[in-house]
């Protein structure tokens, strides 16, 4: 059941809501077919005509600039007509629902949704009511997932410390309402690392995180003790707010990525951050633009892994564009 | 002429009845004799209840009706019908319509509109505060006076503890039932499932099973303070239901609810998002409904309820945490509660005395019982006829349940009020 709404009846990846119920197999997959794009951004013609003919919008209820142009750019990539819209400001204020706006947007014939939305489960909500023609992307839903942002991470990894099995990793900051943070676990779970730590107060963890397959630590030294991966999250400043914590300065010297904290991971540890960065509050600048950094490739790769998932949810492999409905 | 329901097998647990017996109904509308016709007796129709089960019509201690104020999810009408094709004879409903149930006209207003379809009784609950703000005491001598049977804040908690002491000790000087949700609005915060294994998975916000317990500590300690006579709605925690264990054993005048489908359900059943399981207070663990169902059968729960909360289909088709919370669930109370007995945890006897005498006590009416001189409300149910909840199967407006594609082993056939049969099922659907 869970698996069901992502894959059709044949078993194929349909839609991208999760990855929580993805094989280790589908992922290594995705990551594969992504490795095969990354050489398209270097072509003097970044172009290849794999989803010519076919309509992608970017359905964007929660500002993004990052996420959304890396989209759209792997949109173009392939040849789709891709359409942009910021919802938050035209209909949902006009008192229209959520699936009165796709089912407006349906009815012009388009064959992808892209789709980011500030509630938890509204991708899967949107999936459950499209045709079957219509393909979702989830690129990110309230806390829930974020699953191309956890997908790029780990092809991000897999360049840069190769075998998944024999890494330690510590995600640190904000995972009780970090969507990227569920999509990174689920993938390193299913990809196998020998090791994942979370790294936070208890008032930024879920209750229950441990049963996420996931080994909470309070103390940032001990929780990067040899770690061999640092994925940092992105601390909204408003967190003060709700007594989350006490100020900005004492997060960071709790949690904030400096050298010193950093020197406590594996000497060839690296450093991974999806942006946009709080520098001095999650993260020191020296460490962020320093030489364990990867966060800039990582960006980099997004598009690369979101053209592969695009090419797989919508027409398996290289197939004509246009040939399939 | 009179009417006899002839060969059933009846089970009225107030009076130690569970056996075959016949029921001799007058024109009056009570039981005249049961077993041995009373002298004179004539029947002018009689229900062949050949392999059925005969007992008092179900007494359900919530159920929102929508009317007035939210006509689009559901009328007292269309509930009311749909009550009395689940075997549910007498309905309690909470005071949070619009506008709120805080004055005798409002109260006298519900029950007359149940009236002219004289097909179930309604007792409305009155407003603990008035227009349930926390704030200032609703006259509930005169809500007592027009028919409420119980007072309460329903789900708006009143957050002010001195609020709450007066208001308690008011009741009590008037003995008053005062009807409690158990929930601390910090704690809750902007929540929608249970705090645990399924939020962190989901990322949707948790209500901690503390929001719970704070509250029922919290009242526990005012009601010993004020002598006041509560009843706990809704309990959803194994560890609220220990407090309130505790509470009866120290002889606090206490009593507690559940909701069927807390019983059958956990927060595993949201799976992917199923809006349909968005409830208030939100389904819990296993332990929790392992720790419900041990309280249910230990007696510290005394009855079960359907909290039933019709919706219009779009309340539903919304991201989980904007959808809104409840079950269409009044077709399914009869039929959950009897799965137990399947599940072995509890007799058909005590089955059937969670869902009629026992409830009926809790608001002070006589109803839910079949003695001699009592109101004939009755409810008959084929015990052995199996089907499946399907969305054209139910009568009530809200067709929002999480039961869809469930299989049930029972069904109600006939339903009696006040001696006159306002529904029976026939084979093409239902007629009255």
């Amino acid at each position: 059941m869970r698996q069901g709404l992502q894959f059709d009846d044949a078993g194929r990846l349909r839609h991208l809501l999760t990855i929580e119920g993805l094989s280790r197999q589908t992922i290594l997959e995705i990551l594969d077919t992504a490795e095969s794009f990354l050489s398209v951004g270097e072509r003097e013609i970044k172009k290849i005509p794999l989803l010519r003919g076919k309509t992608a919008v970017n359905l964007f209820f929660e500002s993004s600039t990052r996420t959304r142009t890396t989209f759209e750019i792997a949109a173009k990539r392939l040849s789709a007509d891709v359409i942009n819209l910021n919802v938050s400001a035209s209909s949902t204020s006009k008192g229209e629902t959520l699936l009165d706006t796709i089912r407006n947007l349906e009815a012009m014939h388009t064959d992808l949704f892209v789709v980011r939305h500030n509630e938890s489960g509204a991708a899967h909500l949107i999936a459950r009511h499209v045709p079957p023609h219509v393909h979702i992307i989830n690129a990110g839903d309230g806390r829930h997932a974020h699953p191309t942002q956890g997908l790029l991470d780990m092809f991000t990894i897999r360049r840069h410390k190769g075998a998944f099995e024999k890494l330690k990793v510590a995600i640190v900051g904000d995972i009780l309402h970090s969507r990227v943070a569920r999509s990174q676990i689920h993938a390193l779970t299913a990809l196998g690392v020998s090791e994942l730590r979370v790294v936070a107060p208890k008032t930024l963890l879920p209750m229950a995180v441990e049963k996420l397959g996931v080994r909470p630590y309070a103390d940032m030294e001990e929780g990067l003790d040899g770690v061999d991966v640092v994925m940092m999250l992105r601390l909204q400043r408003e967190r003060m707010q709700g007594a989350l914590i006490p100020s900005e300065q004492e997060y960071f010297n709790l949690y904030g990525l400096t050298p010193a904290k950093l020197a406590c991971a594996a000497k060839d540890a690296i450093v991974m951050h999806p942006g946009p960065m709080n520098r001095g509050l999650e993260i020191d600048s020296t460490v962020a633009d320093g030489p364990q950094s990867v966060i800039l490739p990582q960006v980099t790769y997004g598009i690369a892994v979101r053209m592969a998932v695009m090419a797989l949810i919508m027409g398996g492999s290289a197939e004509p564009a246009g040939g399939r409905r | 002429m009179g009417l006899l329901i002839k060969g059933g097998h009846l089970i009225d647990p107030a009076n130690g009845i569970d056996g075959r017996k016949d029921l001799y109904i007058d024109s009056d509308g009570f039981v005249a004799a049961v077993g041995k016709a009373p002298p004179g007796f004539k029947a002018r129709k009689t229900i062949d209840a050949q392999g059925r089960i005969v007992c008092p019509g179900l007494v359900d201690l919530r159920a929102r009706l929508r009317e007035p104020g939210l006509e689009y999810k559901a009328t007292i009408e269309s509930e009311v019908r749909a009550a009395v094709a689940a075997g549910i004879t007498t309905l309690c409903c909470p005071p949070d319509t619009q506008p709120v149930i805080d004055t005798p006209a409002m109260a006298q207003m519900i029950q007359s509109r149940a009236w002219r379809f004289g097909l179930a009784f309604i007792h409305p609950l009155g407003a603990l505060t008035r227009g349930l703000e926390g704030k200032l005491l609703a006259d509930m001598e005169a809500l007592d006076e027009a028919g409420c049977v119980g007072v309460t804040n329903a789900l708006a908690p009143v957050t002010d503890t001195l609020v709450l002491r007066r208001a308690l000790e008011y009741a009590a000087s008037l003995d008053l039932t005062v009807f409690l949700h158990a929930e601390d609005p910090w704690l809750r915060n902007s929540g929608c499932v249970h705090e645990g294994e399924i939020g962190a998975r989901l990322g949707l916000p948790g209500i901690p099973e503390a929001a719970e317990t704070v509250a029922v500590a919290r009242d526990l300690a005012l009601i010993e303070q004020t002598g006041c006579r509560a009843h706990f709605c809704n309990l959803s925690s194994n560890r609220a239901v220990a407090m309130i264990a505790e509470a009866k054993q120290q002889g606090l005048p206490v009593s507690a609810d559940v909701t069927a489908h807390h019983l059958h359900l956990t927060e595993h059943d949201i799976g992917d998002f199923n809006t349909q399981c968005h409830v208030r207070p939100p389904l819990r663990t296993l332990n929790d409904r392992k720790g419900l169902r041990r309280a249910l059968k230990s007696g510290v729960i005394n009855a079960i309820c359907s909290d039933h909360q019709p919706h219009e289909p779009d309340a539903k088709l919304a991201p989980f945490a904007r959808s809104e919370p409840g079950i269409s669930a009044l077709e399914t109370l009869l039929p959950l509660t009897l799965k137990l007995v399947d599940d072995k945890l509890l007799t058909l006897p005590e089955a059937v005395a969670l869902l009629t005498h026992k409830p009926a006590e809790i608001i002070g009416v006589d109803s839910g019982r079949l003695g001699v001189g009592a109101t004939a409300d009755v409810c008959i149910f084929d015990p052995e006829a199996s089907w499946v909840l399907t969305e054209d199967r139910l009568v009530s407006r809200g067709h929002n349940t999480p039961f869809l594609g469930w299989e049930f082993r029972s069904r109600v056939t006939h339903t009696l009020v006040g001696g006159k049969l306002v529904f029976e099922f026939d084979a093409k659907g239902r007629s009255r």
